[in-house]
């Protein structure tokens, strides 16, 4: 079982924080990876924040592959943090030879929100089928403003390849979603771990998804995005782009979606039709087994909820400065000691929690 | 002596043979009267006894005449093997045994074709009895509580918008609907199929409909009946229960003068209508009642004289599926403002896959369900030809259908109902929970709902006497005797109790696999250990 975590904080946080909040979780977890999605970036990053910031793992060759596609679709190199890493011995990591984090400006102004976000898209799709034909690397995100670590091995250790525990400056954002543990079920491949990102959208998944095949088979007609399916975790993701990007609903038909309201009660209520045509049209999204998502959207906001039948924890606790959301209460305590315990949120299984950019915490029974 | 003519007729050259103890015999009759199919007759034999009163052996040989039970040698009154000689015999003293070395076959054919009922003796094959429900969760999932957890048992009917067509505008944070969008009912995935009144008897019917009603109104459970072609009852139709009943329409349309008449009377729409264009059975072939089940209430419920009624092969006037699409299912539509989803059933073919595309694109959006109907299926009189040498399984078919819809992203959008042989082993859950999990959103089933009524004909050669007016159990007969032969209220509960168990199965199979609602395409959880089925329908193949 993975643990996941998330923070959301008025103030910039490291990378550190993040680790500090999984660390204390991990008898649950087998300390395999670590992954991380970091948003509303400071430090290097903190002048481009309206430009798309790329965010891969590659060889010499990947890199180079990276920057002749770049350079052919007018793309721009603005800044970039190439981390220096620390090659300590025995360190457990499974190092790519080069991680390049780079701020693009784009070809040209384009005014159509919409357009700027398939552009986006569409090049880091073209970006990955060039590194996954020629196997010299993986890109995770091109997005204003997001930046994604992935790495094998243990993330204390890979925590110190990257000398995140420096705190030196260079990596720190307002939001971090995160998780320590590599895809187990399946290969173990560096797209596997979450979280996941889309087009603004990052999600972390705790659990199993047990309608994966009825998912995938509808989602890869949905969106040309809507691709890889390495994790059953993705359909998590890929289904709250479309819910709230594609079809444009707010965030509680997210969750009428994904864990539906039984018949029964679904009869009881005014907006039964509404209901109804979602669990009809959209009934190869539901997700069924034990789950607990968090995700971060594009506005900065986060979201927890968990399975229709409560099978997987989560709790969200915070001051007025932090918030956090993780799976276990000992990685709240280790960062936020001082808190309100008794505010402490466990969101039972019909509940959605919503973090806006004030920190306010709102929750609404599905 | 007398000479043998070969072309004689013998019990030898019958499907069954009469084992009869006259030993055992009390000669109460009960047997003979029974026997529907008149294929035993009382007989006088001659018999030779020799016995001894003396105390010293002093053997006395008589000659006498005994009453015996005889079976018939006839190919018009051939036995069946139903068995009701044996079930009312007091002292065990007859029963009928198969004969392996029958003849009848070929012997039968002096007035046509042979027809019966029942359902295919020849393809009993059973590919679902070697798929297994092998995605067990354990450890990573947990498996639920078939128990303890609830489970949200429903399936659609009814035309199902792809998301995006969904005409919904978004103000102030909720969902408005801003344009009606077609009717869909969600039911259990179990349909009482259809069979008609004139194929039933009139009190068999009613069981099955008791039976439907009771599990909605006291068990929860929608449980949706198909009509048959044939009508219903007037009472009925002006009742709220016809909201518990599907209607059918089939290429004879009888029934639906009077269901035309009624609808100004209804007091609620029904479940839907379903077209019928064909049946697993006999595909390509219509409808048959032959005239000895068309009593007085069959012709006035229909509005025919007494005569073999033969439904056409197809729906005159419709050419071509677009044409039945625009034609039938528009007016059907329209006839119940377009507030009543409208399916359609068809005989499994290797063309189903077409015919699902063509309904799933049409622009029209009205069709409600797609009944895909196998070789499997029964019925209540065909030619034997048709039963045996024409039609096509069901599971792979259900599953061809469900990836075509996938390839286009269209799953879900018009339910498929799989039929023809779903509980052929007395097992419907598993046979549901496998035709669901390979893309069905439930399945219909009737030979089995009759077979609980007390039908025991089976797809070895027993009884399947269906079209002859003779059912020995009173269920496939308009004859008032043979009728009172059933206990409409004990069938009726019989029917229930499957059906609540059927349910608690389908739970026990959801629950292992960790879902909580029904497993539609869920082609992971199977496993099969046949490594062609495997390859076939696309699941993992285990040994």
């Amino acid at each position: 079982m993975c643990r996941i975590g998330a923070i959301k904080s008025k103030k910039p946080v490291y990378p550190s924080t993040a680790l500090r909040l999984m660390l204390p979780q991990q008898e649950g977890h087998d300390n395999s990876g670590f992954a991380m999605v970091m948003q509303d970036l400071f430090g290097v990053f903190a002048l481009y924040k309206d430009k798309p910031l790329l965010s891969m793992a590659c060889t010499k060759q990947g890199a180079r592959l990276v920057e002749d596609y770049m350079a052919a679709q007018n793309f721009i190199k603005m800044a970039e943090w190439l981390p220096v890493p620390n090659k300590k011995p025995n360190l457990d990591i499974q190092a790519m030879p080069y991680y390049i984090f780079r701020n693009y400006d784009y070809p040209e102004h384009i005014e159509d929100i919409e357009k700027r976000e398939a552009l986006l898209l569409d090049t880091r799709l073209e970006l990955r089928k060039i590194l996954t034909e020629s196997k010299q690397g993986y890109v995770y995100s091109f997005w204003p403003d997001v930046l994604t670590l992935k790495e094998i091995g243990d993330p204390r250790d890979i925590a110190t390849y990257f000398r995140l525990w420096d705190d030196n400056g260079v990596l720190m954002s307002k939001n971090i979603i995160v998780q320590c543990r590599q895809n187990t079920n399946y290969k173990i491949v560096r797209y596997a771990a979450h979280p996941f990102f889309l087009q603004g959208y990052t999600l972390c998944a705790n659990g199993e998804n047990t309608f994966y095949t009825k998912n995938k088979e509808f989602q890869k007609n949905l969106h040309r995005g809507y691709i890889g399916f390495e994790s059953d975790s993705q359909n998590f993701l890929y289904t709250l782009h479309y819910v709230l990007h594609e079809l444009k609903w707010s965030i509680p038909y997210y969750k009428h979606v994904i864990t539906p309201l039984p018949f029964a009660e679904i009869a009881q209520r005014a907006d039964k039709d509404i209901l109804l045509s979602i669990r009809q049209s959209l009934a190869h999204l539901e997700i069924n087994g034990p789950n607990t998502i968090i995700a971060g959207l594009p506005d900065g906001r986060m979201m927890t909820c968990c399975d229709s039948k409560k099978l997987r924890p989560v709790v969200v606790g915070g001051d007025d400065t932090t918030v956090a959301i993780s799976s276990e209460v000992c990685g709240i305590n280790e960062i936020l000691p001082d808190r309100n315990m008794e505010r402490d949120i466990y969101p039972n299984e019909r509940e959605v929690v919503v973090i806006d950019n004030d920190l306010k915490v709102i929750r609404w029974k599905q | 002596m007398e000479a043998v003519k070969v072309q004689d007729i013998a019990v030898n050259d019958l499907p069954w043979k009469i084992e009869y103890n006259s030993e055992r015999c009390t000669m109460c009759g009960s047997c003979v009267a029974s026997c529907t199919f008149k294929a035993i007759k009382v007989d006088v034999q001659r018999k030779s006894v020799t016995f001894s009163e003396e105390n010293q052996p002093a053997p006395v040989h008589h000659q006498c005449a005994i009453p015996v039970i005889k079976q018939v040698a006839s190919i018009e009154n051939f036995c069946r093997g139903c068995g009701m000689c044996e079930k009312v015999c007091p002292n065990n003293a007859i029963r009928a045994v198969r004969n392996p070395d029958s003849r009848k076959t070929l012997l039968a054919r002096d007035n046509g074709p042979i027809k019966r009922g029942g359902r295919t003796n020849l393809n009993s094959q059973r590919t679902l009895d070697k798929i297994i429900v092998g995605r067990i969760s354990q450890m990573t999932d947990p498996s639920l509580d078939s128990v303890r957890h609830t489970f949200d048992i429903r399936s659609p009917l009814g035309r199902v918008l792809s998301p995006k067509e969904l005409p919904f505008k978004m103000v102030d944070g909720e969902l408005i609907s801003m344009k009606k969008t077609p009717p869909v009912r969600w039911i259990y995935p179990l349909i009482f199929s259809d069979m008609s009144i004139g194929a039933l008897s009139t009190r068999a019917w009613e069981a099955v409909a008791m039976a439907a009603a009771y599990l909605n109104e006291r068990c929860g459970l929608p449980v949706r009946m198909s009509s048959g072609e044939g009508g219903m009852p007037v009472k009925l139709m002006e009742s709220d229960y016809l909201k518990y009943f599907i209607i059918q329409i089939a290429s004879g349309h009888f029934g639906w003068n009077r269901i035309i008449k009624a609808m100004p009377k209804m007091k609620t729409d029904p479940a839907g209508v379903l077209i019928k264009i064909g049946q697993g059975a006999k595909p390509g072939d219509g409808g048959l009642l032959q005239a000895e089940k068309v009593a007085p209430h069959v012709q006035a419920i229909r509005g025919v004289p007494k005569a073999t009624l033969a439904s056409p092969p197809n729906h005159q006037g419709l050419y071509s599926i677009e044409e039945s699409v625009q034609k039938m299912h528009l007016s059907l539509n329209a006839a119940f403002g377009f507030r009543v989803p409208v399916a359609i059933k068809c005989a499994a073919s290797s063309t189903s896959v077409s015919v699902y595309n063509n309904l799933l694109r049409d622009p029209y959006k009205i069709c409600g369900g797609f009944f895909i109907d196998g070789i499997q299926g029964g019925t209540g009189a065909a030619n034997e030809i048709s039963l045996d040498h024409t039609g096509h399984p069901v599971v792979s078919k259900i599953r061809d259908c469900y990836n075509a819809a996938v390839e286009q992203g269209a799953q879900g959008q018009i339910p498929l109902y799989g039929g023809g042989g779903i509980g052929m082993t007395g097992n419907a859950a598993a046979d549901a929970f496998k035709m669901i999990c390979l893309g069905a959103n439930g399945v219909f089933c009737g030979k089995i709902l009759i077979q609980l009524l007390g039908c025991i004909g089976n797809e070895q050669g027993r009884c399947n006497a269906c079209n002859t007016g003779k059912c020995p159990t009173g269920i496939c007969t308009q004859n008032p005797r043979l009728v009172k032969r059933l206990d409409v209220d004990r069938g009726a509960q019989k029917i229930v109790d499957y059906v609540l168990a059927f349910d608690a199965e389908l739970r026990k199979l959801m629950a292992p696999i960790g879902n909580s609602s029904l497993p539609v395409g869920r082609s992971d959880a199977l496993v099969s250990t046949d490594k062609a089925i495997a390859d076939k329908l696309g699941i993992q193949y285990v040994c």
